[in-house]
């Protein structure tokens, strides 16, 4: 994985001290509450409900062992001993004092991290697909760009001042598993058909919130060596005509929506064309400097099938079913990668103690080349472990508490924090999803109803992706009591779709009732071999919409 | 208004059209104003213009020479607009004095330059309550940052350069 040069670690340090002379300069009445407010949430600051809560970036996901053990110290020294992973692949902690932050800042650049741009009207912490460098339909490894556009849109100094918050995700895959449809700046790694030379395909305008929308592609392929200045190209599109009239339109989404992908699509085009690239641009060689500290791991030459691996299944039916769900293929032969489920039934979504931050860290140091990624669904990813390693990695997670065998189903559930930590929220997430959770606990069922993706927001921001999750919940507020809405049909992969809504808002003790009635109607009508989301397209709303309506009763 | 550049206070030369349209040597007047003031300047005199940070290129580009000032509005710190405007301008030739002006906050000192602006000029209720000493101080403590483009000194060319010195 990537590590800091001298300029890479000055700058952090940097930053942290200007962090701190921005606190004292608040405290010391030169600047307003309203000047320092951008200031703090471009440091990761928020004030939420109960205490400030501060988001660390995870830089498209990827975390050491080391660093990890840091979260760790910080959430037991700061914390209340856990932490939060969020759908931005970010950590966050609900409960620091604010006069410790700058102390957290340094314990953080300690191991190269830092808490740049995880909020803010500023180019956001860069995503990227979790099973990088490993997915067999990989066409190039998305980490070096990611890293790339993580140091070019730091402390950027034209685009810092933004209409709003902009968000970019990369997928080196024509599967889609960084949901960058629905990003502001979503880029695919893709290769030219006729030079094979690589390139991206740059799609803009995506994002969920209160008007979802799906990006479009407006440059179908991009060369690779002129990212950059095509990027600036699109922000400095975007910072000069983007909304400031009204918060809610201010998206670029919205922007592009109402100029029209073409319109915006030639604005970049005639800017792009206008700067000058070679000013703007990477040089080829410091690519390669990047790209380099993500070479593959010092894999052993292993057979396709462990013999161990094969023997452990069959003696243990709690391993055996745990990989059936838990494993994602690794394109060496002999290595999986294994998904930690952060989504134990009756717990918070995305939340990790930090007892268990050590006990990952400690298996990804022994059997996964100290490496961890975190998943945009919460989940962690250890990327490179050996098929006959996997049963003592099993029996490590088993005595942490964190072998739960439900990835992709229907209790790996996505949830936002809610109304029980935001200030933004209307209404709770991780209540609702610990009780549907708790309805369909039975692993048998589970796998009965197969890949089913519920995604959970407690307010329209959609910080739980409700849009997108085959079965979408959000909860609002209708007279002062909670009111849950619930879509159908939202997709988060490459074939990216909006959820449709079903009816009214439900009250919170009949969401499980809901879901489980939507679920029957799956079951009752699905043909040989359909998932849940191929079901729901063949289908329609309409079987769905009976099923909803003859029993619950709405709140409003 | 106070007046600041990468060197601390200054005095401000441009006088507004609105106070005194005719006698100064440098005459700054509003955007619509500037085709009036350009035909009736005295010889010797100079013309800046005050502009809203809406305005396009395009509208400027046939007064460069014209005019030896720019002030650019930004109605409140928060509208990043200014900045990329005045990085237009200066990728299109104007080489003439650019000026921020509006509530912006000392941790923008250093984008503002970056981005071509000469100077800014402060409310005078903000520049009270952010003494000159912390703009200054504000605007050193990055050293390096990372895009190309946008003056000196930035990461990726030193480390091209030193790729250069020392060919791996």
């Amino acid at each position: 994985m990537y590590r800091y040069d001298e300029f890479d670690a000055q700058f952090v340090r940097e930053r942290v001290g200007q962090f701190r002379t921005q606190v004292a300069r608040r405290l010391d009445g030169s600047i307003t509450e309203d000047e320092f407010k951008p200031l703090r949430l471009k440091n990761g600051v928020y004030l939420q409900l109960h205490a400030y809560m501060l988001r660390i970036a995870i830089p498209y996901g990827t975390l050491s062992s080391r660093q990890l053990r840091q979260l760790a110290l910080i959430a037991e020294k700061f914390d209340r001993s856990y932490g939060h992973f969020t759908t931005r692949t970010n950590m966050q902690f609900n409960w620091p004092k604010l006069r410790d932050v700058p102390e957290i800042l340094d314990l953080l650049a300690d191991v190269e991290m830092h808490c740049i741009q995880t909020s803010g009207n500023c180019i956001r912490n860069v995503t990227a697909d979790h099973f990088a460098g490993i997915a067999a339909d990989e066409i190039e490894d998305p980490r070096p760009t990611a890293e790339l556009l993580r140091q070019w849109s730091s402390l950027h100094p034209e685009f810092s001042y933004l209409p709003r918050k902009f968000k970019i995700a990369v997928t080196g895959s024509a599967r889609d598993r960084a949901v960058v449809r629905a990003h502001d700046i979503g880029l695919r790694i893709v290769r030219d058909p006729k030079t094979r030379e690589i390139g991206y395909e740059v799609m803009v305008g995506g994002g969920l919130g209160r008007t979802p929308m799906i990006a479009k592609t407006i440059r179908s392929f991009l060369p690779r060596a002129d990212l950059l200045a095509y990027l600036e190209a699109v922000m400095r599109v975007y910072n000069l005509e983007g909304r400031r009239d009204n918060k809610y339109k201010a998206r670029v989404k919205i922007l592009v929506h109402e100029l029209g992908a073409e319109e915006f699509s030639r604005l970049v085009e005639a800017e792009f064309a206008r700067l000058d690239g070679p000013s703007v641009n990477a040089d080829p060689a410091e690519v390669a400097r990047i790209a380099a500290y993500f070479a593959d791991p010092a894999y052993d030459t292993l057979p396709a099938r462990s013999t161990a691996f094969e023997a452990a299944k069959a003696e243990n039916r709690a391993f055996a079913h745990w990989t059936s769900t838990n494993l994602f293929p690794h394109r060496v032969p002999g290595y999986t990668a294994l998904t930690v489920s952060l989504k134990p039934i009756g717990e918070a979504p995305g939340d990790i103690t930090a007892d268990q931050m050590r006990a990952v860290a400690d298996l990804a140091e022994r059997y996964s080349f100290d490496e961890l990624r975190v998943t945009h669904a919460q989940n962690v990813v250890l990327p490179y472990v050996r098929k006959d390693d996997l049963f003592a990695v099993w029996e490590g997670l088993v005595a942490a508490g964190l072998a739960t065998a439900n990835v992709g189903l229907i209790t790996d559930i996505i949830a936002c924090p809610g109304l029980d930590y935001c200030a933004l929220a209307t209404a709770r997430s991780i209540p609702i999803a610990q009780a549907i959770a708790h309805r369909f606990a039975d692993e048998k069922k589970q796998a009965e109803i197969g890949e089913l993706n519920i995604k959970i927001s407690g307010c329209i921001n959609a910080c739980g992706h409700h849009h997108v999750g085959h079965i979408g919940i959000l909860g609002l507020e209708k007279s002062g009591q909670e009111s849950y809405q619930i879509t159908l049909g939202g997709d988060a992969t490459e074939t990216a779709a909006i959820g449709k809504l079903l009816g009214p808002g439900l009250a919170a003790e009949d969401v499980p009732d809901a879901i489980e009635r939507i679920v029957g109607v799956y079951l009752a009508q699905r043909d040989s071999g359909e998932t849940f989301i191929e079901a729901v397209r063949r289908l329609g709303l309409d079987p769905f919409k009976i099923a909803l309506q003859e029993k619950t009763h709405a709140v409003a | 208004m106070p007046l600041l550049d990468r060197e601390g206070l200054r005095e401000d030369v441009w006088v507004p059209a609105a106070i005194d349209a005719t006698s100064g040597t440098h005459v700054l007047v509003a955007w619509e104003q500037l085709g009036p003031a350009l035909a009736e300047r005295r010889n010797d005199g100079k013309i800046g213009v005050a502009v809203p940070n809406t305005i396009k290129i395009d509208e400027l580009r046939p007064f460069f020479e014209a005019i030896a000032l720019i002030s650019i509005t930004f109605p409140g710190f928060g509208d990043g607009r200014g900045f990329s405007l005045a990085k237009l301008l200066r990728e299109a030739g104007y080489k003439g004095v650019l000026r921020a002006s509006g509530p912006l906050i000392a941790d923008q000192f250093s984008y503002a330059l970056f981005c071509g602006f000469d100077e800014i000029s402060l409310p005078e209720a903000n520049a009270a309550r952010q003494p000159i000493a912390q703009w200054l101080a504000a605007r050193k403590l990055i050293t390096n940052t990372y895009q190309r483009g946008y003056g000196s000194g930035n990461i990726l060319d030193q480390r091209r350069a030193a790729r250069l010195r020392s060919p791996a």
